[in-house]
């Protein structure tokens, strides 16, 4: 690989007083790589997900985002950087509608000038982020519910217009925190396609944290495995599977000896 | 008929000074769930510094009106950045108290440096008035209303039609969602206190106006505005400025038409009982709406 990794993590540590949540985590996701960190429950994969999405902040170790010192960003400064994240419990805004909640995705590709816009001279500019987020949503076929308050959807369509609005942020880097997480398994198939679509026809790097095992060696290229916060295997998805170490990860100690 | 016009026209004229109040407390309330009990203090020192420009600086009237809503509007991000930042996270019922302190601050603040008696507001319409078919239009009363449509009108299209409004609305659903599509919160809330701030002195501006005048304890209109807004609905602008008309209506027309034996001040007690009775159908107000799950 010549060129730099997009994402570029080494000796990544964070503690919460005596509890380790994840330690000596290193990985490289190179550009246009769908990339997939799993672990049992409490192996520090959310933790690892919030200090990659800047709401913790690691205590040693750095971490390389498109060539920039990411631990020095602020989080509203990541959606200009490239990176786009989605939130396992749903990070929409409720009371407004499909279309305005993608919208809002565009807030750093817009002008600043309020005046401006206020005025109707933006009138191009603004049609321009409506058409690119209405895009977003024809895109995940959930275009006729854009003048629909987001609150009224069932969770499957909550969870399209939350990928939605990653899409329109325009992205490099797009983050998923459990994506499947709490659907029913048609719901989880759509998914499932969809991140892999997605990864196919617009060349974004993908960093999938994710606990549903199938879902993850369907899609992955490279799956890195945490348990009780450290890394035991990173490989591709055959490799990993036939990996005594992340077997007894996820099956316990006992029931292998059994 | 010309009494029911007439206390019509100053029942909408006051309910519109209650709009401005009341959106002033809404603008802040539907992104950071806290209701700032300063904004009555706010147009308290919205109309003393229009006064104390226009009578003692002798600046012309709308240049007084101008800086002294400049001024609180920096006042108002300013008190946000500053103070309230720091007490993110906290519970509401915390920073609802920072925000009565900051209220009795400034009202002593007022009296210390103007003292306790009323003073001229230094505006060009003093009592002067026109009549409409029996009807006494009074200027200030009618510039009032115009203001008020003017001020709604730009906040509605300010809310609706930039990313700034819309980043707002958007706050009080999910914060860090909102970060995480690269909206600076912290510079959002410091906006909507700008924003109470402009609409403070507005609404202190025709508080103050005839029959009125600045003086210490203009601030209590506020409360009287408290009706509007939870009849109208917290976190509903829409619902603040048709909540602020209604009560203002109601006051004035009871304060014309209450029998004798309610008493005296029965228009003050009237803006109270619809808002219960509104309450007793609607628990949001009538454009409000149930919480979102997550706060």
């Amino acid at each position: 690989m010549t060129r730099e990794p997009a994402i570029s993590v080494r000796d990544l540590t964070l503690r919460f007083g005596a509890v380790t949540a994840f330690e000596g985590v290193s990985c490289d996701v190179a550009r246009g790589e769908l990339f997939a960190v799993i672990g049992p429950n409490g192996a520090g994969k959310s933790s690892l997900f919030n200090a990659l999405s800047r709401v913790y902040q690691p205590d040693s170790g750095t971490v390389r985002f498109l060539g920039e010192d990411f631990l020095k960003l602020r989080p509203q400064q990541l959606a200009g950087k490239g990176l786009a994240r989605s939130f396992q419990n749903l990070g929409l805004f409720p009371t407004l509608t499909v279309l305005e909640n993608v919208l809002i995705g565009r807030h750093h590709l817009m002008r600043a000038g309020m005046l401006r816009c206020g005025l109707g001279l933006g009138r191009a500019e603004e049609q321009g982020h409506r058409h690119a987020a209405l895009e977003a949503l024809e895109y995940l076929s959930i275009a006729d519910l854009a003048g629909t308050e987001v609150q009224l959807l069932p969770y499957g369509h909550q969870k399209r217009v939350e990928l939605a609005r990653c899409l329109a942020m325009e992205p490099a880097v797009m983050l998923l925190d459990e994506p499947v997480a709490g659907m029913s398994s048609s719901e989880r198939a759509d998914m499932t396609e969809l991140v892999r679509r997605i990864h196919r026809e617009r060349e974004l790097t993908l960093l999938l944290v994710e606990h549903d095992m199938g879902m993850v060696m369907s899609v992955a290229e490279r799956v890195m495995v945490l348990d009780f916060g450290v890394p035991i295997v990173t490989g591709t998805p055959s490799e990993v599977q036939a990996d005594p170490r992340v077997i007894r990860a996820y099956l316990g100690e006992e029931l292998q000896a059994a | 008929m010309t009494e029911f016009l007439q206390l019509a026209f100053q029942g909408f004229s006051l309910g519109c000074t209650y709009a401005l109040i009341g959106l002033g407390f809404v603008v802040i309330f539907r992104a950071s769930n806290v209701l700032n009990f300063a904004q009555g203090a706010m147009l308290l020192v919205g109309a003393y510094l229009i006064s104390w420009l226009a009578v003692d600086v002798g600046v012309p009237f709308l240049v007084a009106v101008l800086v002294a809503a400049s001024l609180l509007t920096l006042g108002g991000a300013g008190f946000q950045a500053v103070v309230l930042r720091r007490v993110t996270g906290q519970p509401p019922f915390v920073i609802a108290m920072i925000t009565i302190g900051a209220g009795i601050a400034l009202v002593a603040g007022v009296e210390a440096i103007w003292g306790p008696e009323q003073r001229l507001l230094g505006d060009p319409w003093g009592s002067s008035s026109f009549q409409v078919g029996g009807v006494t239009i009074g200027w200030v009363k009618l510039w009032g209303i115009v203001v008020t449509a003017v001020a709604v009108a730009g906040y509605f299209a300010f809310d609706r039609y930039t990313r700034s409004g819309l980043a707002i609305r958007a706050i009080a659903g999910d914060e860090e969602a909102t970060l995480s599509v690269g909206v600076p919160v912290r510079r959002m809330h410091a906006i909507t206190w700008g924003l109470a701030g402009a609409l403070a002195t507005l609404g202190g501006l025709f508080l103050a106006g005839f029959p009125g005048a600045p003086q210490p304890t203009l601030g209590d209109a506020a409360l009287r505005a408290f009706p509007a807004i939870v009849l109208g609905g917290l976190t509903s602008p829409v619902g603040a400025v048709i909540g602020g008309v209604v009560i203002g209506i109601v006051e004035v027309m009871t304060s014309g038409y209450a029998p004798d034996w309610t008493g005296a001040n029965f228009y003050a007690v009237a803006p109270y009982i619809v808002m219960i009775a509104v309450l007793l159908v609607r628990p949001y107000g009538l454009l409000g709406r149930a919480p979102a799950e997550r706060l």
